[in-house]
């Protein structure tokens, strides 16, 4: 099976990302944000890193990139995608994922190993993980408070669409601990944290971060 | 030449860390007379002529589109004589 992992200019970690699909088990294939090409691809990893430089707000301007107009459509049909970090906010901007992702409470870019706690392993990303299972893989962010309205909190926690949270002290904010929800499907996947550099322990806190990618080849299978 | 205005700002129910921590620096410089601060954005866009109704409209809509993001922010747009 093929996946896709989308570079746009400033994007750091689709390197890593494709790395970690292939650990996975499945096919990294590069795409690029200027093509409205998706390359067949079945399952789409949007990376972490700055894409645009994080200008105007982080992800605004990456959701027009023609790529992105490809992503949205499918996803919507049902295709996996996983956000990682400015990923995420991508998501979030591009109206894929409620909410938003907003400076960390305490304005300090966060550079750390995190335990996190995977509270929904239904999703086509974390259908790996045992239910309640606890991971240690890096958070690495500026802006990564999870905030939205009342309503749209009650709507996530009520339908299971938090896929993890943050296990201890809230590192930056984000509602509920949130670190990671999913859409209505389950088939798109948002997560503020990244599993990508932790898939082996040479170089990363664990190998932990590995389920994820493991999770979309059984999601394809069933 | 008009100047179309469009200020940016947080909801006020949504928490601003920087806001936050400028109200705590001005204490320290000596300034005392901030309850709270809120940071924004504003935007400066130059347009030819006088802007029309439907210019306007469409400067809303950019608003709506990029410039914010309604799940998170409010919008005002004016023009500056």
């Amino acid at each position: 099976m093929r996946v896709g992992v989308i570079t746009f200019p400033g994007t750091l970690d689709d390197r890593d990302a494709a790395r970690a699909v292939g650990a996975g088990g499945a096919e990294a294939v590069a795409l690029w944000h200027g093509d409205a090409d998706l390359k067949s691809v079945d399952a789409v990893v949007l990376p972490g890193g700055f894409s645009y430089g994080d200008y105007l707000r982080c992800g605004a301007i990456s959701r027009f990139a023609p790529v992105m107009q490809l992503v949205i459509e499918a996803a919507n049909k049902g295709m996996p995608v996983l956000g990682i970090c400015n990923g995420f906010q991508v998501l979030c901007e591009s109206h894929l994922l409620p909410g938003a992702l907003t400076r960390n409470s305490d304005l300090h870019f966060l550079c750390r190993d995190q335990e996190i706690e995977v509270v929904n392993n239904q999703t086509a990303w974390t259908n790996s993980f045992k239910q309640g299972e606890k991971v240690v893989i890096p958070l690495k962010n500026g802006e990564g408070s999870f905030q939205c309205d009342d309503q749209t909190l009650a709507m996530l926690e009520g339908e299971g669409r938090v896929i993890a949270r943050y296990v201890g002290e809230n590192p930056n904010g984000s509602r509920n601990l949130i670190a990671g929800i999913s859409n209505a499907k389950g088939n798109v996947v948002g997560l503020m944290p990244h599993p990508e550099h932790a898939i082996n322990e040479l170089t990363g806190p664990s190998a932990q971060g590995l389920g994820f990618f493991t999770s979309i080849l059984n999601a394809m299978v069933k | 030449m008009a100047k179309i205005v469009v200020d940016v700002m947080l909801k006020p129910e949504i928490l601003d860390p920087q806001g936050n921590a400028v109200a705590a620096a001005l204490p320290r410089l000596g300034f005392n007379f901030a309850k709270s601060v809120r940071q924004g954005k504003r935007f400066e866009i130059e347009i030819d002529g006088e802007p029309t109704p439907a210019q306007l409209a469409e400067v809303e809509k950019a608003a709506e589109v990029l410039l914010s993001n309604p799940v998170i922010e409010n919008y005002v747009v004016r023009v500056e004589k």
